[in-house]
């Protein structure tokens, strides 16, 4: 009888624990980390976003914010703040940017830009833009590259578009056809660069940038530069650096110069493949991952160009040997004041990466855990309020 | 059962047949189907039986379990995790013991079916309409007379279909199924079976499935957003037909049969956020034909020697699509499958205690594909050959001792059908050793104990894949450990009829494990042998079964921990403060705590049934980090069936109701799984 009676238990067991809630999961507070409680505050910069990529499908862009008044690194503040936006910031951010009090980030493969109040981090308006990548702004607009352009004018691949979107009201007041998956954008003057890229047409890649003119919102012409477009980076004498990824078979990445007065490529530098570029005064800071389908390697490389004599300054600017501990450098920032600067490495793509600060010799100043691919850093010149509890 | 027991003579059985009767012979799997559906089958297999027994789900007990498909009825089985990704048309495959899918051979009626593309079986698309047993083996089965395939992967699961048997004086059996429920599912099965002669009897079944695959699913966080969802393109249609021709001679067993499946779905995809008024986001489609046609041929030459002969040939067609309009890439990308294969396999029965066999297989595959203009420019056309040969022993000692020990020879020759570079061959030798001791004749305990190595190739996607392969790859190799006991008794004329007790601890190792990772940005990926994992885990099976006079009671509980971590080299950190390691943790989607529990009770022609099926915290890719955390879910589906017979005809009801709690769950972060769903099945059999 006694059997019996522990059978009929273990049978009811987990009837009962059914009955008891397995409760929700709770919106997930942000973790802050102190990492340089000796840092101050340098010109007007008070601190910097960064977003962080996801892997695509896993819906992990997040949000994190460093503040140089207290040193201290904040993973994940979008959440907490913003409990009740549906499924966090969403899948894939590829690009952040600050203008005028609003935040700005680029939501991937959840196809929305999230506008943000620059200093509550509290969401604004999500303005939808099928496969979005990146953001210029120019006076009253702000400016969006998608993929997605109208399916009508190539049914087999579709065109991408440029997006205008008014910062008063926040709505898309307009849109202009370019190239084959566009890429980064840069404002010169009137103009509007738009590197093509072409990636989801291989082998057909683009190789054009597209130049809109910013007054009647047109496409001006197309200047051609190179296979597989992605960076644009203008110094401060007219010219607009442009990188290529190259096909990852034979062809290898370069880094492109075009002179915005005439729109013509005047420069090749064959001998310097760029993933990623950032300018600080005349010094472009680039780091290159190259991959070969070829030799199934991939070449890790760091430079810096000056923009006056077109010579590469140096090819390690990490000069501390913390470049052998990252695996793939993903996003580069320079302090602009402190020329301070910053590595992301997102390591597999699928863990916690890592943010390394430097000095501006080279010298690892602090590390941190980020979110998943950590890629997009914007300085902020308003600190971010804390959040009240 | 008595392992040390000889009975004699060995009667040649075809390898389904020799699965079905190890399954009658219940060991260490579910309670046996009533006598008097066996019957009809009368073979004594003892001295070609396994050493160590498998985890079983036969007969009525797999009937009961109602699942939609052969992934769902997985779930009942300790060390097994199924990865469902979402839905009913979605991807289901099965892992055990955490070595990966990959590692886990997949055998349809005796012969293996495989993926030399992808390496994993979409378990999702094998009906259950027509499966009598699913068993799954640690290691390998510990049956000798055998082919080499047998041997040659780390854990294996074998479903056999139902093979025809006929009641005193019935020719012909048919029977008509029906089925309806939640997704607006319609599911309609035939199944005629005629003998034909003494010797011969052929079975054919047809199936057509429609869903919509629609449900409705929640997202919620505690004091922030809650949102209701719709899962849309889940569809699946699809049309499956068997067929099949069996002798069963006093000498020689053979059965020759025909596959044929078609299936048209949509993938749901991730429910990540999306739809902010921008339609067409998830809208790719799925087409699959697979046929194949298999033989096997069992001769007993003479009281000492055995062979056996399986043939196979199979043709899968795959089309994938993302339209243009779809906001990602397009893609419309065909993919022709080929493989031939040839086993012999020849048993030696030395003496009482010895017998030793020689198996050899051969087997080619081929893969042709078309899609975008740069796919077909550096798509290789892979060909492979395959030459396994395996050699084993087995003794069976009076004392209660068995052991057996194999040893395998894989040669792997591929070929690109363009010239192009292809990997080099790869030569491996893999052993296993398995021994098993039973003390006491009577007193149904037996202690067990196994050793593994083995390997899995790289699939052609992971060497060849177009701008993803790496013909540079590595076999991913796995070790394994394992001791177990097992309790088996049953008490005659007492209400407690009998208890099946099994506990199982392991040590498993994965080496090279072949890893998709990143290389210069989201979209450029390429495999590498990278990771390495050690699996730690202990699984507990207990099976009481009961009887109050016309109330039967079967009980079936199952609980696996697991601790399965990777360690990794690249995952070293590198000591910087502020960085978190995640070297070390747990993989991602293996619970450390999950289990089963089936209550079953029958009474005259009525039979209740409730499931419970439990799988603990989990973490998503990415190291156990807060936001990769992953609630438990636990799952409770009740059935209840009636047959009621008017005249020679039999009609069952079967009503069902899944997830009675409605829990909101997932199995893979993002692909929610259903809500409470109904089914009704009408059986009719003449």
């Amino acid at each position: 009888m006694r059997i019996r009676n522990i059978f009929l238990l273990i049978s009811i067991l987990p009837l009962a624990a059914v009955q008891g809630c397995r409760g929700e999961l709770p919106v997930l507070p942000s973790e802050p980390v102190e990492v340089n409680p000796w840092d101050t505050v340098s010109g007007d910069i008070c601190g910097f976003y960064l977003l962080n990529e996801g892997n695509m499908g896993s819906n992990k862009a997040s949000l994190d914010y460093y503040d140089y008044t207290t040193g201290v690194y904040t993973r994940n503040i979008y959440g907490e703040r913003n409990p009740n936006e549906v499924k966090d910031l969403g899948d894939v951010g590829n690009d952040i940017k600050i203008y005028g009090g609003k935040l700005w980030a680029v939501i991937n493969c959840s196809n929305y830009v999230e506008v943000m109040d620059v200093q509550s981090v509290r969401h604004i308006t999500k303005i939808a833009v099928p496969n979005c990548r990146y953001l210029a702004f120019k006076d009253r607009y702000a400016y969006v590259s998608a993929y997605a352009g109208p399916v009508k004018i190539d049914p087999d691949a579709r065109i991408g578009m440029v997006v205008k979107i008014d910062t008063a009201t926040l709505e898309i007041v307009d849109s202009c056809i370019v190239g084959y998956q566009p890429e980064e954008m840069a404002v010169v003057g009137n103009k509007l660069y738009v590197a093509n890229s072409g990636g989801y047409r291989v082998p057909d890649y683009d190789s054009t940038v597209s130049v809109i003119d910013l007054v009647s919102f047109e496409e001006l012409y197309k200047i051609p530069v190179g296979i597989n477009l992605h960076r644009l980076e203008p110094d401060r004498y007219g010219n607009l650096y442009v990188s290529s990824r190259g096909d990852y078979y034979d062809v290898p990445s370069k880094t492109f110069i075009i002179d915005t007065r005439t729109d013509v490529c005047t420069d090749t530098l064959h001998l310097l493949p760029n993933s990623n570029m950032t300018l600080c005064g005349d010094s472009l800071y680039i780091y290159s991952t190259e991959f070969s389908y070829l030799t199934n390697d991939w070449t890790v490389s760091y430079a810096i160009l000056n923009t006056v004599t077109r010579q590469v300054v140096t090819r390690s600017f990490i000069t501390d040997g913390t470049d052998d501990n990252i695996q793939v450098p993903y996003g580069l920032a320079v302090h602009p004041v402190t020329k301070e600067f910053f590595v992301t490495d997102a390591k597999d793509y699928v863990s916690p990466g890592t943010l390394h600060c430097f000095s501006p010799d080279g010298r690892r100043k602090w590390s941190v855990t980020t979110g998943d691919i950590p890629a997009h850093i914007v300085f902020t010149h308003k600190p971010l309020i804390p959040l009240e509890k | 059962m008595d392992y040390y027991r000889k009975t004699g003579i060995v009667l040649p059985v075809v390898a389904v047949l020799l699965s079905v009767t190890v399954m009658l012979r219940a060991q260490d799997g579910v309670p046996e189907m009533p006598e008097d559906t066996l019957s009809e089958v009368v073979v004594t297999a003892d001295r070609i039986r396994e050493i160590v027994p498998a985890q079983k789900l036969a007969g009525q007990q797999l009937e009961r379990l109602r699942s939609n498909s052969v992934a769902d009825a997985l779930r009942y089985f300790s060390g097994v995790q199924v990865k469902d990704y979402g839905g009913i048309g979605g991807l289901k495959t099965v892992n055990v013991r955490s070595l990966g899918s990959q590692h886990v051979g997949v055998f349809y009626d005796g012969i293996q079916i495989s993926n030399a593309q992808n390496g994993t079986v979409d378990l999702g698309k094998f009906s259950m309409d027509n499966m009598e047993v699913l068993s799954v083996y640690n290691g390998q089965k510990s049956d000798i007379f055998q082919s080499a395939r047998d041997y040659a992967s780390a854990a294996a699961l074998y479903m056999v279909s139902r093979r025809p048997r006929f009641r005193e004086g019935k020719r012909n059996n048919l029977n008509f199924k029906a089925r309806s429920g939640s997704f607006d599912l319609i599911d309609i099965s035939a199944l005629w079976e005629s003998r034909a002669g003494r010797w011969l009897s052929t079975s054919a079944n047809v199936e057509f499935l429609n869903t919509s695959g629609r449900y409705k699913f929640r997202y919620s966080r505690e004091g922030g957003y809650d949102t209701t969802e719709v899962r849309r393109n889940g569809d699946v249609m699809y049309v499956r037909a068997e067929a099949g021709l069996f002798g069963n001679m006093p000498r020689t067993d053979f059965m020759v049969k025909g596959y044929f499946y078609w299936s048209e779905r949509g993938y749901p995809g991730a429910a990540v956020k999306k739809d902010y008024g921008i339609a067409l986001l998830n809208e790719d489609r799925q087409k699959d034909r697979n046929i194949f046609v298999q033989s096997a041929v069992t001769h007993r030459a003479a009281d000492f020697y055995s062979f056996k002969v399986q043939a196979k040939y199979a043709n899968d067609y795959m089309n994938y699509v993302m339209p243009p309009h779809s906001t990602v890439q397009p893609m419309d990308n065909h993919y022709w499958q080929q493989e031939l294969y040839l086993t012999t396999s020849h048993l030696f029965s030395i003496n009482r205690v010895w017998s030793a066999s020689l198996a050899c297989d051969l087997q080619w595959n081929s893969l042709d594909a078309d899609g975008t203009e740069m796919f077909n420019a550096n798509f290789i056309q892979p060909r492979r050959l395959t030459v396994l040969s395996a050699a084993a022993t087995s003794v069976n000692f009076d004392f209660g001792l068995s052991a057996q020990a194999s040893l395998l020879h894989t040669y792997v020759h591929d070929v690109s059908k363009r010239g192009m570079e292809t990997a080099g061959d790869k030569s491996e030798w893999t052993p296993t050793v398995i021994v098993s001791y039973t003390p006491w004749k009577n007193a149904g305990l037996s202690i067990r104990a196994f050793y593994k190595k083995i390997f899995r190739m790289p699939t052609f996607n992971d060497l060849y894949y177009v701008q993803l392969g790496n013909r540079n790859l590595r076999p991913e190799y796995t070790v394994q450990y394992n001791v177990g006991i097992s309790y088996n008794k049953t008490f005659r004329n007492a209400w407690f009829a009998g208890l099946r007790a099994s506990v199982d601890a392991y040590y498993n190792t994965v080496k090279d494990k072949i890893i998709a990772t990143p290389t210069s940005n989201q979209l450029v990926w390429t495999m590498v042998n990278l990771g390495y994992v050690e699996v730690r885990g202990v699984d507990v099976a207990l099976m009481p079964s009961m009887r109050f006079g016309p109330v039967g009671v079967t009980v079936m509980l199952n609980y696996t921990w697991q601790k399965a971590q990777d360690f990794t080299e690249t995952k070293k950190d590198e000591g910087y403060e502020g960085v978190i390691s995640t070297y070390g943790d747990q993989i991602p989607y293996v619970p450390v705590h999950s289990g089963s529990a089936v209550l079953s009770v029958s009474y005259g022609t009525w039979d209740f049934h409730y499931s419970f099926v439990y799988t603990g915290e989990r973490y998503m890719l990415g190291g156990n980090v807060p936001v990769n955390y992953i609630l438990p879910w636990y799952t409770s589906d009740l059935s209840l069936s009636k047959v009621f017979s008017i005249g020679k005809t039999e009609l069952g009801v079967t009503a069902e109701v899944n997830n009675i709690f409605n829990q909101q769950y997932e199995v893979v972060k993002w692909y929610p799984m259903p809500g409470t769903n109904f089914r009704i099945t009408l059986s009719l059999t003449i």
